[in-house]
């Protein structure tokens, strides 16, 4: 007879684990990958092939050269939705040497200085993106258009449909809005001749990403449901009450919301621990991303919104407690 | 019309109900029967035999040893072998007596006839006559706690019980003794649960049932509506969405009744919930209708390695390898051996472990579902959070246990905990969750009682 | 010229503003603490273990001088400073100290791997705390020690290690301080403060058992089985049997070892003994003489 096992109760487990959830979660960002090589052609392959490799090498070494550990992390998957991620807010023109710069700041200082996987404060791909955005201003906030294969560094820029509703914030000027593309064109991503980011020019594969998540359990609805409900809502009074701000779908559509609310803010790590604290989490970032979006010097407000929440989760987990079983309320 | 369920938490773990319809057979004899002496929650029984005294079935060999606390009968005939300790479910060395079998005869008292006696024949039996006769049996929780039940009973003065819900729900994988049991003993299981009304002096009833059982759910609504229709007690059979832990006694009652049990030391009681195994209610049908004590019960030996997983009707004191024997021995490689069920039930080192009285299932895990994953570092996905069904914060009682911060543990209500290992079953990163929280629990109980004594 | 001038007269006017208002605030809400305090704490190795059963080093000082007021230092013994310590203590409080035995962690268990058979294989939680919850561990014995290091880590001092070959903890006598924070995380109570012991020398016996002799000879080939030879042949009385096991009191054991000689189990361990010479045999003294 073999040797009999013991442990603690309970004795089963599910099948779900960290990998199942990561991968998940990459092939949730297989529509968008292709959106975007589909829209930005060669000058995206190369961004995203040298994000996802930078950020793997980097947390592969730091973890074997700098911090010793016997196991390497990187099989978990979590190092390449941070390459993949970061590669989506960038443009498709940018040199590779400042991705690299990037994803070091990516991984290394947002992620492995905190004490890696589960461990850091904030999302990761949005440090790296905002530290780009502050090193580089020219570059990162030169959009190429949509519908140049085989254009990387020589790539056309034109204005993205932020930048068009900020300047006409900016002026008060109601026409310039006509350059804006339909809502239709916004949701596809089909916006002739219309600029962007990689990974936020295509709704529809976004939305896709999001059904595989939330079919697979990989995520909760709360949190990309309270972010987009309250940008719907903030920006639909603001348009109602002066036509010169956008439309709620144009809201919804531009700009990273899409892809802030549904893979940045739904970040395991960085987001609040319980349904409550999730929705008061997405509401302030609706509300910080439509302010700084139509106040603020950047036109685009999701990323700092994000990353501000992500300070506040710490709190929202230490004051908001779930409906504890038998609590008679107050 | 919307099944009922438990408010808040909840799994689906894989049923693997092998056994459901394999009819129980009778277990044979051992031939040497070990009964621990601490078989139930309370004080542990005193012996009342020595050495070399000769016991029929149903003699009673130890008496209780304080008022928390239930006599043990014998399930055998024989000669009693020693008292000695050897190792019981807790895995550790206990007192128990052993006694070897010879021949197979029992207390003259006992009615062995398969008749039904019914209360309406039997006008003596006044509640404090039934909780009475429970008590001298050692009739206590089947379903696994051990609590002794006439103490359930007889609620404290500030608690007043409005109905008796009896647990049929079974929710554990693997697990079939229950289901069995009802739709084998059915008759009896309803006399035994208008004994507990009576007792309780009730006369509104509940029989919780998962909708996975269909079978027993369309006999016992049968049967309940002809025996208690145009009576004074109302009886209602409530099938429930299967989900684990259903079973437990707060989230029984959350779904039944839709009152929700306060954190400890609040009991169901407190809000008019009398909760019983239907074990429990065999068990008292055949202490007060029979003058039968407790000393045999239903258990499922089961594993997806067995040759014949099955259904038995066991007398307690039967090493469980005789069971396992039965149903073709242990698988060939490194097993785990449960009492119990896969998310509750007590890992064994020992095959020579015997059936007690709260022993509702002998469960085989094998292979690599044997032996855990290794842990990997908390990603806080919040699922452990989403799936606790008392609202509890699993991750931050983990880790305050680990730290040893035990005045945030207690402020964080880890005594509400009630071990079902949702949690520990949820987490993608394998971490020992239940593991830290009940050591946790233990401790903050400890520091409680300390200051409630000074 | 003037606002260089201005400036320095109104800055030299907040400066001598705010520092009478500190000194005002430093006498109004001074909290007295007698200074003896602070000198004790000086002298206290502020390692801040607790060893002492005070909250950190300025606790004890605390409590050595109301000690001292109230007229005795009895039972205020800092296990890290040592003798030397109290003693320079006792010297500045004006008090005698008594002489207190130096103290050290014994682990009183031998069952190591190769004594004690494995029956089961534990997965999960590597604590010791664990395992006995769980049951009595990967062995027959559930008293023993389950080799998982909770004394280890609760170790301020790294004074205690598992030995890889045995599984069983062994304490570094030099740097044990016998603070008693091993003790306490034992969850089987299998270490305890024992005296150190003329030259480190102690005999104990290295087993908690408390089976009865044919169950705990099954479990370990080292175990006490409860047999009394040892307290029958100890010439001090030091010896008791109670509960199958066998308990040495330390106080009363004067190092004889007729115990370990008469132990058939040889579960009585006498430590840092020197060996005993090889006895010449009866050829060699031929020749030599």
């Amino acid at each position: 007879m073999g040797k009999l096992i013991v442990s603690l109760s309970p004795h089963a487990h599910s099948r779900d684990s960290v990998e199942r959830n990561m991968y998940g979660v990459i092939i949730a960002l297989m529509p968008a990958l292709l959106a975007s090589f589909y829209f930005f052609g060669l000058g995206s392959l190369v961004v995203t092939t040298t994000s996802v490799g930078a950020c793997c090498l980097f947390e592969w070494a730091i973890n074997k050269y700098i911090l010793k550990k016997k196991e390497n992390t990187l099989h978990d998957g979590s190092a390449i939705i941070t390459g993949l991620l970061l590669a989506f807010n960038l443009p498709s023109n940018l040199p590779v040497w400042i991705v690299l710069i990037g994803a070091l700041f990516a991984i290394g200082v947002a992620k492995m200085t905190f004490g890696g996987l589960g461990n850091n404060i904030f999302n990761p791909a949005l440090v790296g993106r905002a530290a780009l955005l502050v090193a580089f201003p020219a570059q990162m906030t030169s959009w190429p258009k949509i519908g140049q294969w085989g254009a990387y560094l020589d790539a056309e820029t034109g204005a993205t449909p932020l930048s068009i509703i900020n300047s006409a914030i900016r002026q008060g000027d109601v026409s310039l809005l006509d350059e804006l593309p339909s809502s239709m064109e916004l949701f596809l991503g089909s916006t002739n001749g219309g600029a962007g980011a990689m990974g936020e020019i295509c709704g529809l594969a976004l939305l896709f990403g999001l059904a595989f998540m939330l079919y697979n359990r990989i995520i909760t609805w709360h949190i990309p449901a309270s972010i987009l409900g309250t940008v719907f809502v903030f920006a639909g009074l603001l348009h109602l009450s002066d036509s010169v701000y956008p439309d709620p779908i144009s809201a919804l559509f531009t700009g990273g919301l899409m892809l802030g609310a549904i893979f940045m803010a739904t970040d395991y790590v960085t987001s609040p621990m319980t349904p409550k604290g999730q929705i008061i989490y997405g509401i302030a970032i609706g509300v910080l991303t439509v302010i700084i979006r139509n106040w603020g010097a950047y036109p685009e407000g999701v990323s700092f919104a994000i990353l501000i929440m992500n300070a506040f989760t710490p709190l929202i987990n230490n004051y908001v407690k779930p409906k504890r079983f038998g609590e008679t309320s107050k | 019309m919307k099944i009922k369920t438990f408010s808040m938490g909840g799994i689906h773990p894989n049923e693997n109900k092998l056994t459901h319809e394999v009819p129980t057979i009778v277990a044979e004899l051992p031939k040497q029967a070990i009964f621990p002496l601490s078989q139930h929650i309370g004080a542990p029984a005193k012996p009342v035999v020595q050495k070399g005294d000769k016991v029929k079935v149903g003699t009673m060999i130890a008496e209780a040893g304080g008022f928390v606390s239930a006599p043990i009968f014998s399930s055998v005939s024989g000669t009693v072998f020693k008292i000695d300790t050897a190792i019981d479910a807790t895995g550790y060395r206990k007192p128990v007596i052993i006694i070897n079998v010879e021949g197979d005869e029992w207390e003259e008292s006992i009615d062995r006839s398969n008749k039904l006696e019914v209360v309406e024949t039997h006008p003596d039996l006044t509640p404090e006559e039934i909780v009475n006769r429970i008590k001298n049996a050692g009739v206590v929780g089947m379903g696994g706690a051990c609590f002794p039940t006439f103490i359930k009973l007889t609620p404290p003065p500030t608690a007043k019980a409005e109905c008796v819900i009896i647990n049929a729900v079974e929710c554990e994988p693997y697990i079939t003794a229950d289901y069995r049991l009802m739709m084998e003993r059915s008759d009896e299981i309803l006399v035994g649960l208008e004994l507990l009304m009576i007792g309780a002096k009730v006369t509104k009833g509940y029989i919780g049932i998962e909708t996975n059982k269909p079978a027993a759910i369309e006999l016992l609504t049968e049967k309940c509506a002809k025996k208690f229709n145009g009576t004074k007690y109302q009886v209602e059979v409530v099938p429930l969405k299967q989900r684990y832990p259903q079973g437990g006694e707060k989230q029984l009652v959350d779904a039944v009744i839709q009152r929700q049990v306060p954190a400890p030391p609040a009991i169901p009681v407190n809000v008019g919930a009398i909760v019983q195994n239907v074990g429990t209610a065999f068990a008292v049908y055949e202490a007060v209708m029979k003058n039968k004590p407790l000393f045999e019960r239903y258990t499922t030996v089961t594993g997806k390695k067995l040759a014949n997983p099955g259904n038995f009707q066991v007398r307690m004191g039967t090493p469980m390898i005789d069971l396992i024997n039965a149903c073709g021995g242990m698988p060939e490689g490194d097993n785990k051996l449960l009492a119990g069920g896969p998310m509750m039930g007590k890992a064994l080192t020992s095959v020579e472990v015997p059936i007690c009285k709260g022993t509702n299932s002998v469960t085989i895990i094998s292979d690599e579902e044997a032996r855990r994953k290794e842990p990997q570092p908390c990603i806080r996905c919040a699922k452990c959070v989403g799936v606790c069904p008392m609202g509890l914060e699993p991750y931050l009682l983990a880790k305050l246990s680990e730290v040893k911060n035990w005045e945030r543990a207690e402020s964080e209500d880890i005594t509400s905990c009630i071990e079902c290992g949702s949690c520990h079953y949820t987490c993608p990163a394998h971490r020992p969750l239940l593991d830290n929280i009940r050591q946790g629990k233990a401790t903050v109980m400890g520091i409680i009682r300390a200051r409630a004594a000074k | 010229m003037d606002y260089i001038l201005i400036a320095v007269i109104v800055l030299g006017a907040i400066g001598l503003i705010a520092a009478i208002v500190l000194f005002a605030a430093s006498k109004k809400f001074a909290v007295y603490e007698d200074p003896r305090i602070a000198q004790v704490g000086e002298l206290l190795p502020g390692a801040n273990c607790g060893g002492c059963g005070y909250p950190g080093c300025s606790g004890m000082a605390d409590a050595l001088v109301k000690g001292a007021d109230a007229g005795s230092l009895d039972g205020l013994m800092c296990p890290v400073g040592g003798a030397e310590t109290m003693g320079k203590v006792a010297d500045l409080l004006g008090m005698a100290i008594a002489n207190t035995e130096p103290m050290v962690a014994v682990v009183r268990c031998n069952g190591t791997c190769e004594h004690r058979a494995k029956i089961a294989e534990y997965s999960g939680l590597r604590t010791c705390a664990a395992m006995h919850a769980c049951g009595a561990g990967e062995t027959l014995c559930g008293y023993g020690c389950l080799g998982c290091g909770d004394c280890v880590a609760a170790c301020l001092f790294g004074a205690i290690s598992i030995n890889s070959e045995t599984g069983i903890p062994e304490v570094d006598d030099d740097k044990c301080t016998s603070c008693g924070a091993c003790v306490k995380a034992c969850p089987r109570g299998i270490i305890e403060l024992r005296k150190k012991g003329p030259k480190n020398r102690r005999v104990f016996v290295s087993c908690v058992n408390k089976d009865k002799g044919p169950a705990a000879m099954k479990a370990c080939a080292v175990s006490c089985i409860g047999c009394g030879k040892c307290e029958k042949e100890c010439p001090f009385g030091a010896i008791t049997v109670e509960n199958n096991v066998a308990y040495i009191d330390h106080q009363k054991c004067r190092l004889c070892r007729k115990c370990v000689a008469v132990c058939p189990k040889k579960a009585i361990v006498a430590v840092n003994f020197p060996a005993p010479k090889p006895s010449t045999t009866n050829e060699e003294k031929e020749a030599t003489a």
